[in-house]
């Protein structure tokens, strides 16, 4: 399956993307040597993190509408069509809000906290928001960044973070450190 | 007071009972509850979730007068380990011709009434029993939950670290006080409502803690902007109660609490536990359930006497303040002020305790907790209560129930 990837004009194989990441899923689901958890994507979501091994923020639009969505799902909910491609975005947004968990956590979350868990509001798509982790740089721990440099409507740049699990997730860097 | 509303009630419960299951038929005054049971709370009870569980239906049906052998129908919600097959084979039910389970946990306490009303209503069943068991306070939590394979939706929170409920109601929490000026004081005067409640039920865990402002503002983190108190109490415990006919509770041993309005809510493009992929994830599952509720109501939100609201953590109830239309948009904190939740206050709230101080068993209490302030047992009586809101868990896809005495 032959996708135009809207953004960049070029075409992206999502079939080759998906399997990719989903083969490296059944390496996951539990916790990497690092401790923390790692991502189990379904057959949805596994397009995002096969992206997100090559370094790039994509979210997942309709083919026939142009609407994005997330999280993943097989049918756009405005319009209905099964047709969808995987949208490059600039990996800029805003932060919207974020929490500094405290224990008791799982023992490697335990370690770092307390850590920060943000909600970023993507620039290019304002109705997604995605759950990550500001830190100091893409491999810095998650509590990198002192809590008080954090505020909502800081804006926040992607970085790219190889977790043990095999998996890539996305985490978030301020665009004025 | 109370007689004149109780025979109100009882015009509209007859008038509904009348037009049975004609075309138009309608949920309002058609049911009632009879019985409630519960069994003591605490942090760790010895005895089995079954056991627990039919401890608290045969207290309830006692409570009703109505034998075992009667319960045709049981309804419960997710999460609960024990089913109707082993509650109905150890209390004796006979044959039973209508069951339901719920989903979302927390969300679908006052949805178990409901399907019970609607079955007896439509004339599937004629003695339902809706129970929750729950032994978390010795059971496994969130955190502890490494190797499970994680649900699907939590590809997208859990592995940054959202690992439990309340570093996803905080996250919510920032963004409100954010938003609208809230401020922890405000989730305090929630906090403080609940526990004075507890310090007059001898049943209630914190019957005898006392919480102070102090106590709050220098209370450890659990997910901030979240602190100790603003987090519920895992366990040990079980409730049941029963519903039948209006007519039928009419013979019953206690007052009949009539099921006035009922409705469940699952918002468009809504996810699981938190929805913060709607266009607004600030108006949560609560709006939806209360369209419909008050849709079918007698009164609104105005007439409520008393309110029980699911508080697994403080903000959920500006939150609800708002989605039941207590109060406009980002006006839920401010409504906290000056002491309306208190007994004698503008909404005396969650008069047992709650999640919060009495019990967290995942909202079933404030169910009885209704029952009995419309009964007049409360132990901490509003006084010439008839009308009561009861809710589900706030976040997840909900329900939520209107009871009339």
């Amino acid at each position: 399956m032959t996708q135009l990837d809207t953004t960049t004009g070029a075409t992206t194989d999502t079939t080759t993307a998906a399997t990719t990441a989903a083969t490296t899923a059944a390496n996951g689901g539990g916790e990497g040597s690092d401790g923390l958890l790692a991502p189990v994507p379904d057959e949805d979501g596994a397009p995002f993190f096969a992206y997100a091994a090559r370094g790039e923020l994509r979210v997942q639009c309709c083919a026939d509408c142009d609407e994005p969505r997330f999280p993943p799902r097989p049918c756009c909910p405005h319009c209905q069509s099964f047709d969808c491609l995987w949208k490059k975005l600039s990996g800029r947004g805003r932060i919207w809000s974020y929490v500094l968990p405290h224990p008791p956590l799982l023992p490697a979350y335990a370690a770092q906290a307390p850590y920060n868990v943000v909600l970023v509001e993507l620039a290019d798509a304002p109705r997604i928001r995605l759950v990550g982790n500001l830190v100091a740089s893409a491999d810095a721990a998650l509590n990198s960044v002192p809590p008080e440099r954090i505020r909502i409507g800081a804006p926040v740049k992607a970085a790219f973070h190889a977790a043990d699990g095999g998996l890539t997730v996305v985490r978030w860097l301020l665009e004025r450190p | 007071m109370g007689a004149t509303r109780t025979a109100a009630g009882a015009t509209a419960a007859a008038t509904a009972t009348a037009t049975g299951t004609a075309a138009g038929a309608t949920l309002k005054d058609a049911t009632a509850i009879a019985g409630i049971g519960q069994t003591p709370f605490a942090k760790r009870l010895p005895e089995s979730e079954k056991t627990l569980a039919c401890r608290a239906i045969l207290a309830a049906l006692d409570d009703a007068g109505i034998a075992p052998s009667e319960v045709d129908a049981f309804a419960s919600y997710t999460m609960e380990e024990t089913d109707e097959v082993e509650v109905a084979k150890a209390i004796g039910a006979g044959d039973v011709t209508f069951f339901s389970k719920v989903g979302y946990g927390g969300g679908g306490s006052c949805a178990t009434v409901a399907h019970l009303a609607a079955a007896i209503a439509t004339g599937q069943a004629s003695v339902g029993v809706a129970w929750r068991s729950r032994k978390r306070g010795s059971g496994p939590r969130p955190w502890t939950n490494t190797r499970a394979q994680l649900p699907t939706p939590a590809q997208w929170t859990r592995p940054y670290g959202l690992l439990r409920p309340a570093d996803e109601i905080g996250l919510l929490a920032r963004r409100y006080m954010h938003e609208y000026g809230a401020t922890r004081d405000h989730f305090f005067n929630v906090a403080l409502a609940c526990r004075n409640r507890a310090n007059q039920n001898p049943a209630a865990i914190m019957y005898d803690r006392p919480l102070t402002r102090e106590m709050y503002m220098t209370a450890r983190w659990i997910s901030e902007p979240l602190c100790l108190f603003d987090n519920c109490l895992e366990t040990d415990g079980a409730l049941a109660c029963v519903v039948v006919s209006a007519e039928r509770a009419r013979d019953c041993r206690q007052r009949p609490v009539y099921v006035h309005s009922a409705a469940q809510g699952l918002p468009a493009q809504h996810h699981g536990m938190v929805n913060y992929w709607n266009d607004d994830p600030l108006t949560g599952p609560s709006w939806t359930a209360a369209r419909r509720l008050w849709k079918t109501a007698d009164f609104g939100p105005q007439d409520v006497d008393v309110a029980q609201i699911y508080d697994a953590f403080t903000p959920l109830i500006p939150l609800s303040l708002e989605g039941y239309g207590f109060c406009g948009r980002g006006e839920g904190a401010a409504f906290t002020e000056g002491g309306a939740l208190e007994i004698g206050g503008r909404l005396p709230l969650n008069t047992g305790g709650g999640g919060l101080s009495e019990a967290y068993v995942h909202g079933f209490n404030l169910i009885t907790e209704g029952v009995r302030q419309l009964r007049g047992t409360g132990t901490a009586q509003v006084p010439g209560a008839t009308t009561c809101l009861v809710t589900a868990g706030e976040g997840v896809p909900t329900s939520a129930l209107l009871m009339r005495s």
